[in-house]
């Protein structure tokens, strides 16, 4: 379980969340929606301690994240991250891309990596590009490539920071199936995401952010197709068209 | 003609001369990997330290690079020696040639350094990775592939520059040559003869750095 609250946080005179309270349980799918700069991609970066908080606290499983003496690399380890760029280390395959972090961070054996790197990478169809460098595959593929890798460290929560914005359109459907993917597997996952349709679709809650407070939050049904806030109202009229 | 003063150069000389390849291989070897080595903590440094750090790490290098390296090797030879200390050629070359390699390769280590993104790094580090894991897996061998041909250029400088070394007293290439000049007096075919040999050893280096960077382009 994921327990963020009253979480406050500022980029120099600059507030970006101004009290956030969430519970993410277990198996469960959140989207975040919202405008740009209304602070969504900034609370995945805090859970994921990338970034400092000024207040609250962030409960990760008990571990409260931003704690004095809490292994931040230790609890990174179960929260599984993909960005909006997909960041392919292009020094090394397919293969090792996946493999890389389980074994140096989790200390496993070449081979017991590489077993559970092929069946991450077979698992978001990637099979037949194991010995592939990643710089040569589309974004799509390389997109899908980051999220085995992030598998790969069998992580229990995943985070999503918009990733398919900066994605050639005909390319979002398939790192979008990926995360239907992960849904039916059961994943926990927090999704910040511009695809309202897909919000819809997948996910048990939606909030949506604005200016750095969560102004809703609740059911698709309800968040997205009749929205009870004004503010909620206009941002899906706009981006809805 | 008579009673000569000079003997031609002649075969026997050769052992002579492939020495003198040897000692410049050797020198220049010496100076590229301490001076990579080095370089490389040094561009580190550079590339992560603060402005004020920066500023008093930059002047310092600013010296080696800017001060020729001849005066470089000439100062620090008679200033070591006067202090009671006398060098060996080779130690002293090495060192000062070590010390002016190390002033460029940080200039191109701390390039590499930079070129790689603060969002690869973020990435790395939301995998679990430690700052030093992702310095050694990620950080260097993606930082060191982009520079890979300046630093092979600093490195081919380097071999050339050996010949400096020479005016300290060291027995390498052109100081052999010389030696063999001042006996036979037919500089025009040693020096020649010299500079094909520079060539023998650099080009091949540049023809590998090549073939080096066309197989892990990135």
């Amino acid at each position: 379980m994921i327990e963020i609250q009253g979480v406050h946080k500022s980029f120099g005179d600059l507030e970006v969340l101004k009290g956030i309270d969430l519970t993410v349980k277990k198996g469960e799918v959140i989207s975040v929606i919202g405008a740009s700069g209304s602070g969504k991609s900034t609370l995945l970066y805090c859970i994921n301690a990338i970034e400092k908080i000024q207040q609250g606290k962030i409960i990760v499983d008990g571990t409260d994240v931003h704690a004095k003496g809490t292994n931040q690399d230790k609890l990174r380890e179960r929260l599984g991250m993909v960005f909006q760029q997909w960041n392919s280390f292009p020094h090394m395959t397919v293969l090792e891309n996946a493999a890389l972090a389980p074994q140096v961070v989790k200390g496993l054996s070449k081979e017991e990596a590489m077993e559970i790197a092929k069946k991450e990478l077979e698992h978001v169809g990637l099979g037949d590009k194991f010995d592939q460098y990643p710089t040569r595959m589309s974004g799509g593929q390389q997109q899908r490539l980051a999220i085995a890798r992030a598998l790969a460290m069998k992580p229990d929560y995943m985070l999503f920071d918009e990733v398919t914005s900066a994605l050639d359109p005909e390319l979002v459907g398939e790192v979008l199936d990926t995360l239907r993917l992960l849904r039916d597997d059961g994943m926990t996952m927090i999704t910040v995401t511009h695809e309202i349709a897909f919000a819809r679709e997948v996910s048990n809650r939606v909030a949506f952010f604005h200016k750095g407070v969560i102004e809703e939050i609740g059911h698709p049904s309800i968040v997205i197709e009749n929205p009870q806030r004004e503010k909620t109202q206009q941002f899906l009229s706009k981006v809805l068209g | 003609m008579g009673f000569s003063l000079f003997t031609p150069l002649a075969w026997s000389d050769l052992p002579f001369v492939l020495q003198g390849v040897l000692n410049t291989i050797y020198i220049s070897v010496v100076a590229i990997v301490i001076g990579t080595i080095l370089g490389l903590i040094v561009g580190f440094i550079r590339a992560e330290a603060n402005k004020t750090v920066n500023i008093i790490l930059g002047a310092f290098l600013d010296i080696f690079r800017s001060v020729p390296l001849i005066i470089q090797l000439i100062l620090f030879t008679t200033y070591v020696g006067v202090m009671g200390h006398p060098l060996d050629p080779f130690v002293a070359g090495s060192i000062v040639l070590s010390l002016y390699t190390m002033a460029f390769m940080s200039e191109v280590f701390r390039g590499g350094f930079e070129s790689v993104s603060n969002s690869m790094k973020t990435a790395s580090r939301s995998l679990g990775m430690t700052y030093w894991q992702t310095v050694r897996y990620i950080r260097i061998p993606i930082g060191m592939r982009t520079v890979f041909t300046s630093w092979l250029g600093v490195a081919l400088s380097v071999i050339k520059d050996s010949a400096l070394v020479s005016v300290i007293g060291y027995m390498e290439l052109l100081r052999t040559s010389e030696q063999l000049i001042s006996r036979t007096q037919q500089p025009l075919e040693i020096l020649i003869g010299v500079g094909i040999f520079y060539f023998i050893i650099s080009y091949p280096l540049s023809r590998y750095g090549k073939y080096v960077e066309k197989r892990m382009a990135i």
